[in-house]
This record gives C-alpha cells, structure tokens and sequence, in this order.
C-alpha cells in the first residue's frame, strides 16, 4: 500500500486530501504513480497533475518523477512552496 | 540550541532570543523575524493561511537548520515556523543563529530564510477584500534561492 497527499490548490482542485493505493510492481516510479491516479480520476486529474511546476515528494523529500516507489511509500502532490 | 519547531501558536521573537543567547553566551548572534504584512502586489490584506505539510516540514526545517550550521560552523542556531490563520502583524517564522563572527552570522541567517522560503513545503493563501487566493512563488525569491549552493531549486 501506498499513501498519497494532496496539498494547497492541487488539494483544492483535486478535492482530496489523501487517498491509499494497492502497491504492484507496475507501480514503479512516481510517473507510473500518476498514471494510474489519472486512469483512475478522469479528466480534471489529468489537468491537475499535469502542471508544469507541480512537485512531488517521496517520503517528505522532493524527488523526479523518475524516482522509484515501493510498497509502503508516502507520496505528495503539490504546487510550489512559499515558506516564510 | 539546533532545533527546528513547526506549530500553530503564536511566539515570542524576544523570548527565542533570550533562549538563544542563555544557551550560546559571548558569540555574534543575527535573527530574523518575519510578520504578515497588510499589503500584496494589489491589494490590502486583512490575513494569511499558511498551509503546511506535518512530517515533511519539521524535517525540512531541521535538515536546512544542520546543513546552514556545517557551511558557516553555527555555534547554535533555531527556527521557528507558525502554520494556520495568522492575522495582519502576527509573527510567522523566526530565525536565530549564533557564530563566533559576524560575517558567518549574517550570512547564515540569510541562508536560512533563503532557502526556507522555497524549500520548506509551507504554502501562503492570503485574504483580501477580493477573496482567498493562494500566493505563488516570487521570481525575486527564486533569484535569492539561487546564490546559495544548495543543489537545484525544486
């Protein structure tokens, strides 16, 4: 199983905070992740996740989408930070 | 003092201060205090969200806190990170760090709120007379990112 956070305006557009998904070996790399989060969520996921400054994070670093997953992996979804 | 701290509740600018100076005594001491202002680009503001990621941020915060200390050998160094509605004049964030000069002081102060305010995974939304709108990412917030070598920008 994997866990998926959603947060600020991509939360907002997405309408989820969070969701869990079966981890298979298919699911290798964050790319692959957001594959299967817009076969499964339709039009407005592709919009969302196709942002061009969209960020995503594994395991609470910011990482390509090239980055391998494995089962057990917290993932997130967000738009570019603005701390301070 | 190496610590990091994320939380709602507002806190004492001179109260850090002290803790800071108490812990690291007889060193050069820089700090930085960051309050939401009552102006954007376009409009009053009459408040701000701040909407952070728990886990990610405390962590964020810490690495940058240890990385800032080996670049500029901090003697101690702590920052602190409000999240939720924060009104006009409120403090959001504090810095402090202590050196044996300085220039490392200076520096690494700046370094710090540098880099957190691109890579710590905090986002603003501020609230006007126009409604709530998320703010986004400040070229000239980009450009100050870039002069420290910290790797790419995210």
């Amino acid at each position: 199983m994997i866990t998926i956070k959603f947060f600020s305006m991509i939360r907002e557009a997405l309408e989820t905070d969070v969701l869990e998904m079966e981890w298979a070996p298919t699911l290798g790399d964050v790319a692959a992740v957001k594959e299967q989060l817009i076969a499964q969520g339709g039009a407005i996921w592709d919009e969302v996740l196709a942002q061009d400054d969209l960020l995503v994070a594994r395991n609470h670093r910011v990482v390509l989408s090239s980055e391998p997953v494995s089962d057990g992996d917290e993932l997130a979804f967000f738009p570019p930070m603005t701390g301070g | 003092m190496m610590t990091a701290c994320v939380q709602p509740e507002t806190f004492d600018a001179v109260a850090e201060y002290r803790a800071l100076c108490d812990a690291h005594p007889g060193a050069a001491i820089v700090t930085f205090t960051g309050t939401v202002r009552d102006f954007s680009a376009n409009t009053a503001v009459s408040a701000l969200e701040l909407e952070h990621y728990p886990g990610m941020a405390e962590a964020s915060l810490a690495e940058l806190g240890e990385r800032v200390a080996q670049q500029f050998a901090l003697l101690g160094w702590r920052i602190v990170h409000r999240y939720g509605r924060l009104m006009v004049g409120e403090p959001i964030v504090w810095a402090g760090v202590v050196a044996d000069h300085r220039a490392e002081a200076f520096a690494a102060c700046e370094m710090i709120m540098d880099v957190l305010k691109t890579d710590a995974p905090f986002w603003k939304r501020e609230y006007s007379s126009n409604g709530a709108e998320w703010i986004g990412r400040a070229e000239q917030d980009i450009e100050r990112r870039r002069r420290w070598d910290v790797g790419e920008i995210d």
